[in-house]
Formats: structure tokens, C-alpha cells, sequence
């Protein structure tokens, strides 16, 4: 990073003493990494040069540099510039979601896209940065208090905005990432309660598919017998709420049911039936392996084909043949378990993984509350991503369309995913004051 | 704990991941093999099967080769279908229907629309087959037979089943492979090995380059020339003789176990297993289970052998000591089982050895028998040594001849009787019967050439084989090349040998009317009690006709077993097809034409049809 001084000339050095040089470390790795799997996965014989840019591994090479100019950018500029732009950032952002219904570009089949000529610029990825800086901005603001219900209103507002102009693109899988931020909403002191309902309206629409509604009530009875038989004497049992709540979980499961039923189209129906396994006749079953959940199982059989081992760099047969659709993008973590084995899906858990502590930690340490929670922002979208993703290549979780960061084939994602992160790196190294 | 929850998050992702991963890779796995792999297609380049000659250098089997019209539906175009179905031969209603079968089949790959055309079609068709899109032509070969027999010998091929693809991983859908004789237990040597080419496909199974670069590729190896043991002159002339009749011939060379002809009859037309209508014909000959074309009798039929069987109890008698040359034994007319007394044809009088053999008298070898027994304090001992001398000449037990099937035979042991009688409670008088070859013995026609060559080896024999060359060098394989040897001394062959000599020699000899002139011929004639079954009736049927010979007597060149079903006497068809069969090995021509003339015509379809046909009928009738 020669150029850094020169444009920092005054803190420069400071920075590259500062910086943490582990998260960088994991950055780099997880970019070399993602970038031998999509020459491996879009290699063909005719192209052997690595900056050839009509081969989409040249082009993600090409980002690749941008995107080392952007940390070099990112770095550079005053730390207090991202606080201070961040609500500026956010308006345009959304803007220019808006503007996608206008001018936007429908690439296989989502209208997500500007077509800017040399390449085509994702804005639900700028969103992403824009909303982290955005929600950190207000939930930072000295007249915030998050235990008030307007404010917290405010602070879900800021999540659901970009949330709700990305839905219908129609881009689902991108809307979800921004729910992830309720950490960020969490971690500064919103009630457990949400988190509570949350999880308990997850579980209760999984168990309603897996088993009915009738088992269900059985499961409530029994939990609420249980409950009188061991408390009734030392306790008082509040039986208003508790018959409330039942109603409440009864009649959810009950529109579970008859959304699941009438409003899902039959795709929908699949993607559920696959993920938690609904389906038991043989037959159908190959019926559902060969239409909707080809891909995962074509992901699946590829990762399991690769062992402990892996079959080796460019040895992927299933890789070569491109029998996992999409696999330099959504499924390019099924190349790596074809060709690098257990060993290699390992390894990239675990870089994650660390990654992932690693900015924790960070985040924890700040003096600053606006760098704190835009670093549990930038934790929260990197980590529902390598959720989402990797647990649908793998076959634990329902097909949901969203790159996997660092990794997966992409412009717009690469170069947000720095940008997001390396903000919150240059906000790092600045840790120990309490205002910038 | 708000900090430390999306930590804990975290931590449980990753455990479930590799929990899920460690499942998929390392649990689940197991290693793909290359064929298996979805990604890979073999293309397979398929060597020529290996010709068949026989011991002089005929060619037996071949390969002829074959066209098939193949179709790629989807690659189709509109054709002048009247025309196209014209050259090919077929109507155009069955053209539409098998196009329709391979489009179901499968769109993309090929097809066989007309298996096998004819050269003259092929020729007709080649040079108008551009004008038909989506159709080719495909050279496959299929074997040529050089000859009209031998089948039992040669076997056939056919295609693999689920089976073999479950046993062997090398074969895959739609290879051919040896189903019996020769083809099948040569079959490596025959096959060579297929070259395979890997080709990496996409998920629309289409090629997009060499796997591996061809690093493991590998080219086609050759399928091996063979030379077979078979005399092809001698197996076509045995063929011709068991003309309508029933039974098996097996003919060895005793100084080299060498196989030369091996007939089955009823045999077929190896030719009826190969083409188009090849399962028609199979059907129709495994249907046929009264005559049973496709069971070889020579090396499955086990019968009890008769008389030739008397001239390994002479020799265990000589060896044992219990009699000499010229000891004598009375002849009343027969002997007795028990109460029971079975005749004997000799015409009575003290027999001695040489007499014994030559007018094959039951008395002499129920009373040589009998001594041998009396030589031990118990029947078991006597019956342990008994045995042991039989099985040394090959009976009893699988031979270990170089073909996929066979029969044991059986030389009773004492375990078999105690398991009949009881513990102890059978002596030697209760098995006389094994003295004259009846009673519990059973044998194959290979079993009782394979003993007459150990006779005229005096003592040896080498393990009967079929394959006798490969790509022109000579076999080197021990088992085939080193000679076994009997527990009988050669000095106590000479005096049995005499004997067999004297069958033709002597007048009286039960075959002094068979001689080959200028050929000093020894045999044995047999004639077998059989029995069967007519609705559960114990029956007796026509004697079986059984002759074991070789010749000349000093320095054999060939020993021979023939084996005629319900033939009667073993002078009458035995007899007359082992003379007939050695003056053609040894002489090439036949001088005797009133004999083979008569070999030729009769047979005993007659004498096949009795038991089928719900009436009485008689046997052993003298007239013929």
C-alpha cells in the first residue's frame, strides 16, 4: 500500500501501525481463496491468462484491484467522514433503490441492477453499508434511547425501508439480510422480549410444517400441565397471559397453515418440503431433486464427492461439467468441497468463523458507541450471509439467493463487502478516542 | 449476556456446519469410481475377439462382421421414409414404431434401429446413407463359425446380465461374454482388454474435452489367437456317427492329456447362437429337455460305467497281491449278489485273467473283488484301499480339465456306505456289484477316456485339456503338462493290456469282429443296467452301449471313451463308433465303409421314445 502515505501523509503510519492486521490477514485469504474456486469453477482450456477479462475469473481479478484501490481510498479519508455522511449516504441509497423501478436492469429475472456500461452496480449493496452506517448513526445519537418504543420504531424503520424497496425487485434473499441488523438493535439494549418472539414464532412454523397443529396443542398442553404440576405451590401462575399466549401460538400456527397452504405458490411449498425434509415419498422426492431442489442436490452431491481430501485444483469433475448451477456465485462453496475436500470447507469455517470473533472483539473494545455499533452492523450482514449461504449449500437450509462474502462471483458484492469492512477497520484504528 | 450471544451464535453455526460437512464428506463418502461418476463418460474402443484353431491349424471360430442401423432421434430430419424403409427391409409401419421406441429410449443418445443387416443390404445402403440425417451405421463383430460342430466344446456368447455387471466390474451394458465351453473359460484370453477414453461431460451430458487430459486413457490390447486340442476332422466325424443317438465321446491323446474330439449328442449348429436369431434358436434348444441339446453329456452324464471298469479291479487285484496273471476263478454262469444271482455271458469255466477281460466275465471280477477285500482284517480297511486306487486314475472327483463345467462321477467310500447300511453293517458282498462297474459307481465319458490313457500309459496320465496353443506358442502350465501317477506299478499293466488286446484279438473277444486292419487296437466293451422313473415306477430301460479303447497297443496315440445311451450291447453302437473313430484319427480314411455306413443311418430315436410313450414296451431286444 505504497500510495497510502502519500494521501495520508500525517497519519499513514499510524494507520498501518494500527490497523488489525488479522482482519486483514482473514480478508485477504478469504479473497484468494474465493478467487481460486471461480477460476476453478469458470476455467476452460481456452483461456489461460488470469487477467483475461472476457473469463469471468479475469473480471472478478479485475474487482479484485478495485477493490484493493477502495481500502487503499477508505483508509485515507477522515474517520469522521463516515459518521458525519452516513445519514447522507442512507438517503441516497435509498434513492437510488427507488430509482430502480425506473432505470433499473432485470437480470435473470430481478430488476436489481444499473447498467453502467463496464459493469453492472448492485445498489441493494450499497444499501447494506448505507443502513449499517445509518442505524449506528441514530442508535449512537445522544438523544436515543432505545428502551423507548418510538425510538425503537424509528431504529426499525431504518432496517425496513430498504428492506421493503428491495422485496419487491424481487430480490428476498437481500431483504433478509437486513433483519440480521436487529443485533445491532439488540446488542444496544432492545428488550430480549423481541428476540423471544422471534425465535418462539420460528419454532412454532417449523414444528406446525414438521408435525400439525394438532401436535402442537398436544406439545402446549403438555408444557402448560407441567407447569401447574411443579409450581403450583410456591408460585402463582399468571393463567390470563398464559391462556393469552396459547390462543396467540394456536391461532399463528393455524395461519401458518393456511398461508403455507393457499398463499405459497407450489415452488415455495418445495423449498420448505426439501429443507425440513417433508417430503417421504421416493418418488416425489426424485421429483423434487430433479426440479426445485436441484440445486442443492447437485451442491450436495458435489461437496460429498470431494471426502476428506477433496479431489484436487481443477480436478472437480462435477465442477468441470457444471452440474451445481450458479456455482461460481451462490454455490461457489460447493467447488470448494468438491476440490479441497473436508480440509478445505473446514478451513473456510473456520477463517469465518474467526473473522467473525475477531470483529466482535473489535467492536467491544471501541470508546466510540457510533463505531461500535456500525461494527456489530457490519458483523450481523457478513454473518447472516455466510448463514444463509453456506447453509443452503450444504442442504440445511431452504434455497435463499444471496452471495456468499468474499467468495462468490460478483462486482457490486466484492466492492461493498470491502467497502463494509473496511470502514469499520479504519474506525478501528481511531479506537481510543471517544469522539472523532 | 446481550455481548456474548452473537458470539455463542457464531460458535454454534460453525459447529453445525462442520457437524453437516463432516457428515457429507466424511461419513457419506465414499470413493467415486471414475465409471461412476456422472461427470465422466467412458468411450470404450473395443478390441477383436481371439479366432479358434484347432490342433492342425483349422480355423474353428471367427469373427464376421456385422451392421447395425443406429438412430439419434432428436438428429432426425424429414426423410423419404418408403424409400429408406426399401433399403433396409422393413415396413414402414415398424420403421415408425422402433423410431418412436429409441425416441422414448432416449432423444440424444443412439439407438439400434436394425440389428445386423446382411452384407449385401449394408452394400446397398452405404452409399445412400448421407441422405439420412440422425442415422449411421455401426460395425459391430459377431462370431463365424468354421465349422458345424464342436458346440458343447466352443460354447457361445451373449451379452452380460445384471449379474455379471454385480460380479465383475469390467464388463459394462451390452458387451458380449463367454457363456460356456471355451469362451467362457478362455474368455480373458478370447476378450483382450477394451480401450477406454474418458471424456469429462456438462449436466446436459454433453462432451466438453478429455478428462484428465487422457492421462489414464488406455489403449485396447488384443484379444489372443488360440489353438484348441480339438481334432476338427475327428470332432465332424464323431458328430456324423452319433447321428440320432444319445450319449457322449470323448477321445484323448495319452501322451499329452490333449483332448481331440469331444461330442455331445444330440448336439446343434454352434452357428443357431449368433445373429438375429440367435434367442429364438436358444429357446428352442434349452425347451428341448427330453433331448437336451445344450447339456455336454461328455463331460456331465454320469452313468455307471460297466465292464471297462473290471480292468482297474484287475490291476488293484495285481497290485494288492491277491492275484496273479494266472490265477483262476470258476465261473458258474454268474455270481451272487446277496441271494440274488446275476448272469454272466462268458460261457462258464475257470476263467483266468487274461480270459476274464477279454470275454468280460462277472464271476472272475465278483471273485477278484471279493479277494481284495478278504486281503484286510475289516471291509473298511479293504474299502479305504479300494478307493484310494481308483481315485488315483482320476474317477471320483473333478479331473481339473480346462472347461467351465463338469461332474464328479463317484467312487463310493466307506463313509458313503455307512450312511446306506448303517455303522458296519455291509461287507463286501453287499457292494459286488462295483466289481463289474454297476452298482453305486458313477462316471463321465471324460472320467473313463482319461482311465483308458492311463492304461495305455501304463500307470500315468496327464490332466485332459482343450487348449493346446496360445498366439502359437505351446502351453507350459504344470497342471497340463506334468504326468499323474496311478498306485499301480506299470509292470501289472502289461498282463491288462493283453487282455484289452485280446477283446479284438482273440475269437470269443467281445469285439474280435471290430478290428482295423493293420492296427493293434486294446478296448473293453460295457454294457450298463440303467434305470428310470415312469410315473414313479422304478423301470429298467435298454442297456447302455459303453466302449473304451486305444490304439495301437504299444505306442498309443489315442485313447477313446464312447458312451451310447440305451445302445445295448457295448460291441453293438460303443464299439462300432470307437473303431470307426480311431481308424480316422490314425489313418484319415475309413476302410471299413459297411460299418460306418451302418453308424451313419441307424438310430435309436425308437428306442428314445419308448418310455414316452405310456405304453409297454420291451428292452434289450437282440434284433437291430
Amino acid at each position: 500500500m505504497g500510495k497510502s502515505s502519500k494521501l495520508t501523509s500525517v497519519s499513514g503510519r499510524s494507520i498501518l501501525k494500527r490497523i488489525d492486521w488479522l482482519s486483514v490477514f482473514i480478508y485477504i485469504a478469504l479473497v484468494f481463496i474465493g478467487w481460486i474456486n471461480i477460476y476453478s469453477s469458470t476455467f476452460t482450456d481456452e483461456h489461460s491468462s488470469i487477467f483475461d477479462f472476457s473469463t469471468l475469473y479475469g473480471k472478478q481479478m479485475f474487482f479484485i484491484g478495485v477493490s484493493l484501490v477502495t481500502i487503499v481510498i477508505i483508509l485515507a479519508l477522515e474517520v469522521n467522514f463516515y459518521e458525519r455522511f452516513s445519514s447522507l449516504l442512507y438517503l441516497m441509497s435509498m434513492v437510488s433503490l427507488l430509482g430502480l423501478f425506473v432505470f433499473g436492469k432485470t437480470i435473470a429475472g430481478a430488476t436489481s441492477w444499473y447498467d453502467l456500461g463496464f459493469f453492472n452496480l448492485q445498489p441493494s449493496e450499497l444499501a447494506k453499508v448505507a443502513t449499517a452506517l445509518a442505524l449506528a448513526k441514530y442508535l449512537s445519537d445522544i438523544q436515543t434511547d432505545i428502551k423507548r418504543r418510538k425510538d425503537q420504531l424509528y431504529a426499525f424503520l431504518i432496517i425496513l425501508i430498504p428492506a421493503i424497496l428491495i422485496i419487491p425487485q424481487p430480490d428476498p434473499g437481500s431483504a433478509l439480510v437486513f433483519f440480521a441488523m436487529i443485533f445491532v438493535i439488540f446488542r444496544e439494549g432492545l428488550p430480549l422480549f423481541y428476540l423471544v418472539i422471534l425465535l418462539s414464532l420460528i419454532l412454532v412454523f417449523v414444528i406446525t410444517l414438521m408435525y400439525g397443529t394438532v401436535w402442537l396443542i398436544i406439545g402446549l398442553a403438555l408444557i402448560i400441565i407441567i407447569l401447574f404440576a411443579s409450581k403450583r405451590k410456591t408460585l402463582k401462575i399468571p393463567i390470563i397471559p398464559l391462556s393469552l399466549i396459547s390462543v396467540a401460538v394456536i391461532l399463528f400456527s393455524l395461519s401458518v397453515n393456511f398461508v403455507f397452504n393457499n398463499v405459497f405458490e407450489q415452488r415455495h411449498r418445495d423449498r420448505f418440503g426439501l429443507w425440513l425434509r417433508l417430503e417421504k415419498d421416493p418418488n416425489k422426492l426424485e421429483q423434487i431433486r430433479k426440479s426445485i431442489g436441484y440445486n442443492t442436490y447437485q451442491s450436495e452431491k458435489a461437496i460429498e464427492s470431494g471426502g476428506f481430501f477433496g479431489k484436487g485444483f481443477l480436478e472437480g469433475t462435477r465442477t468441470k461439467g457444471d452440474f451445481v448451477p450458479e456455482q461460481h456465485t451462490d454455490y461457489i462453496f460447493s467447488t470448494v468441497g468438491e476440490e479441497w475436500g473436508f480440509l478445505g470447507t473446514a478451513t473456510v469455517i473456520i477463517l469465518f468463523s474467526v473473522l467473525f470473533l475477531r470483529l466482535i472483539s473489535l467492536a467491544e473494545r471501541q470508546k466510540n458507541a457510533f463505531a461500535r455499533m456500525y461494527g456489530y452492523g457490519v458483523i450481523s450482514v457478513l454473518l447472516i450471509h455466510y448463514f444463509i449461504n453456506i447453509g443452503m449449500v450444504i442442504g440445511i437450509l431452504p434455497t435463499i439467493g444471496i452471495p456468499l462474502p468474499f467468495f462468490s462471483y460478483g462486482g457490486s458484492g466484492l466492492l461493498f463487502f470491502t467497502i463494509l469492512l473496511f470502514i469499520f477497520l479504519r474506525l478501528d484504528t481511531n479506537r481510543l478516542k471517544e469522539s472523532f | 449476556m446481550r455481548k456474548i450471544l452473537l458470539s455463542l451464535i457464531i460458535v454454534v453455526i460453525a459447529i453445525t456446519f462442520l457437524g453437516r460437512l463432516s457428515y457429507l464428506q466424511i461419513f457419506s463418502f465414499s470413493a467415486e469410481q471414475v465409471l461412476e461418476d456422472p461427470a465422466i463418460k467412458a468411450i470404450y474402443d473395443y478390441p477383436e475377439r481371439g479366432y479358434i484353431y484347432d490342433r492342425n491349424g483349422h480355423l474353428l471360430v471367427g469373427n464376421d462382421p456385422a451392421y447395425d442401423v443406429m438412430v439419434i432421434p432428436r438428429e432426425v430430419k424429414p426423410l423419404d421414409t418408403l424409400e429408406f424403409c426399401g433399403l433396409l427391409g422393413i415396413d414402414k409401419d415398424k420403421f415408425v414404431e422402433k423410431l418412436k421406441k429409441a425416441r422414448v429410449y432416449s432423444p440424444r443418445l443412439p439407438s439400434v434401429l436394425v440389428p445386423q443387416l446382411s452384407k449385401q443390404d449394408y452394400a446397398k445402403l452405404q452409399e445412400k446413407m448421407r441422405k439420412y440425417k440422425g442415422f449411421y451405421i455401426q460395425k459391430r463383430s459377431l462370431r463365424y463359425y468354421d465349422t458345424p460342430s464342436a458346440a458343447n466344446v466352443l460354447g457361445y456368447i451373449s451379452e452380460v446380465n445384471e449379474g455379471d455387471l454385480a460380479v465383475n466390474k469390467y464388463y459394462v451394458q451390452g458387451e458380449l461374454k463367454g457363456r460356456t465351453g471355451v469362451e467362457r473359460y478362455y474368455e480373458d484370453l478370447l476378450r483382450g482388454r477394451k480401450g477406454v477414453q474418458y471424456i469429462q461431460k456438462d449436466r446436459f451430458n454433453r462432451d466438453i474435452g478429455p478428462y484428465k487430459n487422457g492421462t489414464i486413457d488406455t489403449l485396447p490390447e488384443q484379444g489372443k489367437q488360440i489353438s484348441i486340442t480339438i481334432d476338427k476332422a475327428l470332432q465332424e466325424y464323431g458328430e456324423l456317427l452319433m447321428n440320432g443317438k444319445r450319449g457322449g465321446i470323448v477321445a484323448l491323446e495319452p501322451a499329452t492329456g490333449e483332448i481331440l474330439s469331444m461330442i455331445s449328442g444330440p448336439t446343434y449348429d454352434p452357428a443357431l447362437l449368433v445373429g438375429r436369431e440367435r434367442s429364438k434358436n436358444y429357446t428352442k434348444l434349452y425347451n428341448d429337455t427330453i433331448a437336451n441339446p445344450t447339456w455336454d453329456r461328455s463331460i456331465h452324464a454320469q452313468q455307471p460305467p460297466g465292464s471297462p471298469f473290471k480292468t482297474l479291479n484287475a490291476l488293484i487285484a495285481l497290485q494288492e497281491g491277491v492275484l496273479e496273471e494266472s490265477s483262476t476263478i470258476q465261473c458258474y454262469h454268474g455270481f451272487y449278489v446277496g441271494k440274488k444271482k446275476r448272469g454272466c455271458h462268458c460261457g462258464g469255466g475257470l476263467r483266468n485273467m487274461n480270459q476274464g477281460i477279454y470275454q468280460s466275465c462277472n464271476a472272475y471280477f465278483a471273485g477278484a473283488f471279493r479277494k481284495i477285500y478278504e486281503k484286510f482284517e475289516t471291509t473298511d480297511e479293504g474299502m479305504d484301499v479300494w478307493e484310494k486306487h481308483m481315485r488315483s486314475f482320476g474317477l471320483g472327483d473333478y479331473l481339473g480339465y480346462d472347461l467351465p463345467f463338469g461332474q464328479k462321477g463317484r467312487i463310493p467310500s466307506k463313509e458313503y456306505y455307512d450312511k446306506w447300511y448303517g455303522d458296519n453293517r455291509w461287507s463286501s458282498s453287499y457292494i459286488i456289484s462295483n466289481s463289474i462297474g454297476q452298482g453305486e459307481i458313477l462316471a463321465t465319458p471324460v472320467q473313463l477316456a482319461n482311465m483308458t490313457a492311463a492304461i495305455a500309459n501304463r500307470g500315468h496320465y496327464f490332466t485332459p485339456h482343450i487348449l493346446k496353443k496360445i498366439e502359437g506358442k505351446d502351453i507350459t502350465e504344470s497342471k497340463f503338462t506334468e504326468a499323474k501317477h496311478t498306485t499301480i506299478d506299470p509292470k501289472y499293466f502289461e498282463p491288462v493290456v493283453q487282455g484289452m488286446a485280446d477283446v479284438y484279438r482273440k475269437r470269443g473277444g467281445t469285439a474280435y469282429w471290430l478290428q482295423i486292419p493293420d492296427i493293434e487296437i486294446a478296448g473293453k466293451t460295457g454294457t450298463a443296467e440303467n434305470f428310470t422313473k415312469i410315473d414313479g415306477v422304478r423301470t429298467q430301460l435298454t442297456d447302455h452301449s459303453v466302449f473304451v479303447a486305444f490304439a495301437p497297443v504299444d505306442n498309443p496315440k489315442i485313447a477313446i471313451a464312447v458312451y451310447i445311451e440305451n445302445g445295448y450291447f457295448g460291441s453293438r453302437y460303443a464299439g462300432h463308433i470307437a473303431t470307426l473313430m480311431i481308424e480316422k484319427y490314425l489313418k484319415g480314411e475309413i476302410t471299413r465303409t459297411d460299418l460306418e455306413k451302418r453308424m451313419l443311418e441307424k438310430t435309436l430315436e425308437a428306442e428314445y421314445a419308448k418310455p414316452y410313450s405310456g405304453e409297454e414296451f420291451k428292452i434289450n431286444e437282440r434284433v437291430w
